[in-house]
């Protein structure tokens, strides 16, 4: 058996129709079919999707967790920017 | 032989390939070439658990004598097993495996396909939904199959011994006794020959893709669908039976 392990593939699963895709973990694969039928077969099993996409893992550009400060933290003391300040009537749901 | 007994019978057999084929692809767990794979297998292992216990249930409904699947599974013996010599053969390596996996559902799936318009309400429903599934391990398998065929010598060389090796036993899938030609007269089952000229074209398809060689149709085994077993058939039933047989009506 090869020594080399295959490349690491991102795994993204649509729950249902009208929500978008969401990480749901990864899997190895020799290449891109091989990486939907490894997807399919360890994520959906339990009727977890609609739609998959893979990715490889060295695709994905990433921040540096060093940079976290500079990057996020300026946000965390805006609480105007979020929403907060109004008032929710009772018979809206799901806010 | 009555329309019904032929209608039990064949059932049975179906149950019988299903559970005989889950017994081999779950042999897999813990040995999977990747862990991936392994998964795969099983998840094939429990489709196959859960279409023979479809079908034996509703052998057993048919035939009023009150037995339930598990006694249809865990209680008869070799010689009443009629599922095809083909699944019975040890695992050998991944690619014999996967070799004999494409070679069974290439023609499992036009099986199900014929039967999903039978009369027998009950059975053209199990054959329905097992078609779904076995479209799925065709293409894995099919997959596999040209990655190692037209892969590495080594990987084009076992896969091509184990297509060799297994050929001797696509026969008798096509072979109508009795049963056979009761379910396509009565019940509108599967017309063998023509079946056998549709798994011709795909597997020729398949194996051209491959780049594999396909074996000429020498001397071919048989005797499964009626009880006469290879040596291999006993130890998988031992296994798979032995909880029941040891603790009689044990469930939970």
């Amino acid at each position: 058996m090869s020594k080399t392990d295959w490349p690491l593939y991102e795994v993204f699963i649509r729950a249902r129709s009208g929500l978008s895709h969401r990480h749901f973990g990864s899997i190895h694969a020799a290449d891109e079919t091989m990486a939907l039928d490894h997807a399919r077969d360890l994520y959906t099993r339990r009727n977890e999707g609609v739609s998959i996409w893979v990715v490889k893992s060295t695709e994905i550009v990433a921040s540096d967790p060093a940079d976290s400060d500079s990057l996020f933290e300026p946000a965390a003391d805006k609480i105007y920017r979020h929403p907060t300040f109004y008032k929710i009537p009772d018979d809206v749901e799901n806010i | 032989m009555t329309k019904e007994q032929a209608l039990i019978t064949y059932a049975t057999r179906m149950g019988d390939n299903a559970i005989v084929m889950a017994q081999r692809l779950s042999e897999w767990v813990g040995h999977g070439p990747e862990l991936e794979e392994e998964m795969a297998m099983a998840n094939f292992a429990l489709d196959y658990v859960g279409q023979a216990r479809m079908f034996f249930s509703y052998a057993g409904e048919l035939d009023g004598n009150g037995r339930n699947e598990d006694e249809i599974c865990f209680l008869r013996d070799g010689w009443d097993y009629g599922n095809v010599l083909l699944l019975e053969q040890p695992n050998g390596d991944f690619g014999e495996t996967i070799a004999r996996l494409v070679l069974f559902e290439t023609f499992y799936s036009l099986q199900l396909e014929a039967l999903a318009s039978s009369p027998a309400r009950k059975l053209a429903e199990i054959a329905a939904c097992a078609i779904r599934e076995s479209t799925y391990h065709i293409r894995h398998a099919s997959h596999w199959l040209i990655r190692l065929g037209d892969g590495t010598d080594e990987s084009h060389r076992r896969v091509q011994h184990a297509i060799d090796r297994l050929w001797t036993y696509t026969g008798e899938l096509f072979e109508a006794d009795q049963v056979d030609r009761i379910m396509q007269a009565e019940w509108e089952g599967p017309d063998l020959t023509a079946l056998r000229e549709q798994w011709h074209r795909q597997i020729d398809a398949l194996l051209s893709k491959a780049t594999l060689q396909k074996p000429a149709d020498g001397w071919m085994d048989s005797g499964g669908k009626q009880g006469h077993h290879s040596e291999h058939l006993g130890y998988i039933l031992a296994e798979m039976q032995s909880l029941q047989r040891t603790y009689p009506g044990a469930n939970w």
